[in-house]
């Protein structure tokens, strides 16, 4: 019975004296062993040494200030509502008088929760965001999580540290096409 | 003997007749075949008499003007306040005249109006973002300054953004409607045209909240529900209440149990046609003050469905019209040579339903 068409034979004979003695192939197994002792190790020692990611990897959020250091994020609830697994959340607020160094807009956030057990760094949410307000940094992981009550990220976790601003390298990558550069003040 | 029943008058909108009376306008006999071929409308507004005839929104052509008087009509006219007259042929969206200048109309109603709509809480429920995107374009190339004015607070309820405003009189007309007392409208002329006046005069009415639901746009917003949330995260839910000054028939908006929001029901074409007092829509926020009916019905299309699952939701039929329109027969020249090989055993092989099928 054929089962398919792509059987083949097998041949039964016998080896020759040389093949008999495996010697030959002993060596030869040993000539690769040998030669990789010498070649570049291709392993990374992952935590110690960290693999570069590419520019278009989508990792940690970030939640963006800009020039002056104040909140891009305006709470319209675009990022949520773009989000497939509706795992961000906010609550705005409105900007008092003294605090415009603080927040861009007359709104802005005053509760920003993802969680991150529901987040997917899908990056949809980056590509609805009309403030340039919400990023996925391409350089740094969301941590390993052990315990349930780590897993939603408030503000705190999310808004860019001054000492620590994100910078998107590569200009050529841009979430949506019409996106402004990362430094532009948007009006 | 005269005949004293109403003639009624043929009208062609966009290659569909329907029979209306006298003196209705082209907008109303549109909005009779209802769907796209009603033209959109900023300003007009069905309940308020004298509404209409300022946003241009609902400009068509008239490629007939009447049975007797078959030439087209020189200009575009406005529908929201031009009468049909018998044998009138209208083309709305299959004109590209027409088209063409309702991009135009939203380029022009959006030159002073600020982007601001990620602050703005009209977003989601607002007739100039719905006008925009469906006829406008996507950036702008108005470069000048646009115009400002700081907001204000009219009566403890209502906020006036007057950036926003695109100038549409609703409001204007509702006062009228609702007090005898209206001073002014708008003040000024062009750029510097402004509402105001009237407006304090009415404020301390008990209808003057309705002002709210009348705006196009965000220009006048509830102060209680100031950047509460977002429209499309609430639950739009049909209510009553016996209410001794208006009809009591109301729409809840919920955030998971508390009413975040009170505003009078719309229709189908966004209208608010029974308008709700101040008391129920400020100070009435506990569900025990209401009789839920129901949830109210959302087009799907609408933003403020997303999240909400129903399963009698009608999806919108763009993304069929859309699939239909690109769909091309597969080219299959795959190689079916090796489908007809048995691989199972020929006992179950005989078992299987399609096993007397001829080759392929």
């Amino acid at each position: 019975m054929q089962l398919t068409n792509r059987s083949k034979q097998v041949s039964n004979k016998e080896m020759t004296l040389a093949e008999k003695m495996y010697l030959p192939a002993i060596a030869q197994g040993l000539a690769i062993t040998i030669k990789h002792f010498f070649q570049k190790k291709p392993t990374i020692q992952y935590p110690e040494v960290k693999r570069y990611l590419g520019p278009i990897f989508r990792g940690h959020h970030v939640l963006k200030r800009d020039e002056e250091g104040r909140e891009r994020c305006t709470a319209c609830g675009l990022c949520s509502l773009a989000c497939p697994a509706e795992a961000i959340s906010m609550v705005a607020a409105e900007r008092k008088k003294g605090e415009e160094n603080l927040y861009r807009e007359e709104k802005y956030a005053a509760v920003y929760e993802i969680n991150m057990l529901r987040c997917i760094f899908c990056g949809l949410c980056e590509e609805a965001c009309p403030k340039q307000a919400v990023y996925l940094r391409h350089d740094r992981f969301v941590p390993v999580f052990t315990e349930r009550d780590q897993v939603i990220y408030g503000k705190d976790r999310l808004v860019e540290q001054l000492d620590d601003r994100y910078v998107r390298t590569g200009s050529e990558v841009r979430a949506t096409p019409t996106e402004p550069t990362l430094s532009r003040s948007a009006t | 003997m005269e005949d004293n029943k109403p003639q009624l008058f043929k009208v062609t909108i966009d290659n569909i007749e329907v029979e209306v009376e006298p003196g209705t306008t082209i907008l109303q006999a549109a909005r009779k075949i209802g769907g796209d071929v009603a033209p959109p409308a900023m300003c007009y507004y069905q309940p308020l008499k004298g509404s209409g005839g300022k946003c241009r929104a609902c400009l068509v052509r008239v490629a007939a003007g009447s049975a007797k008087d078959p030439r087209p009509m020189p200009k575009l006219v406005a529908s929201c306040i031009t009468p049909v007259q018998d044998g009138m042929v209208v083309e709305n969206t299959t004109s590209q005249q027409v088209l063409d200048t309702r991009k135009g109309i939203v380029e022009f109603l959006l030159i002073n109006h600020p982007l601001d709509c990620p602050v703005c809480d009209q977003a989601g429920e607002c007739d100039l973002q719905n006008f925009a995107f469906k006829h406008g374009m996507a950036t702008t190339r108005y470069e000048e300054d646009r115009r400002t004015f700081d907001k204000q607070d009219i009566g403890p309820y209502i906020q006036l953004h007057m950036t926003r405003c695109i100038l549409c009189y609703r409001c204007v007309y509702t006062a009228d409607q609702i007090t005898q007392k209206r001073v002014h409208g708008v003040l000024g002329r062009g750029d510097a045209a402004e509402i105001s006046t009237y407006i304090e005069k009415a404020v301390d009415n008990e209808f003057s909240g309705n002002v709210i639901d009348v705006c196009p746009v965000g220009a006048l917003t509830d102060k209680t529900y100031r950047f509460k949330n977002r429209v499309w995260f609430t639950k739009p839910v049909d209510a009553h209440r016996d209410c001794p000054t208006c009809s009591g028939n109301v729409t809840l908006w919920y955030r998971g149990d508390d009413v975040i929001r009170v505003t009078a029901r719309k229709n189908e074409w966004n209208e608010v046609t029974e308008f709700i007092c101040n008391t129920c829509r400020f100070e009435k926020k506990k569900t025990s003050d209401w009789v839920i009916e129901g949830p109210t019905k959302i087009s799907r299309s609408s933003v403020i469905s997303v999240n909400k699952y129903r399963r009698d939701t009608i999806k919108p039929d763009f993304q069929r019209k859309l699939a239909a329109s690109s769909y091309t027969d597969v080219d299959d020249e795959r190689d079916t040579s090796q489908l007809g090989i048995q691989q199972l055993p020929p006992e179950r092989f005989a078992q299987l339903p399609h096993a007397n099928d001829p080759e392929p």
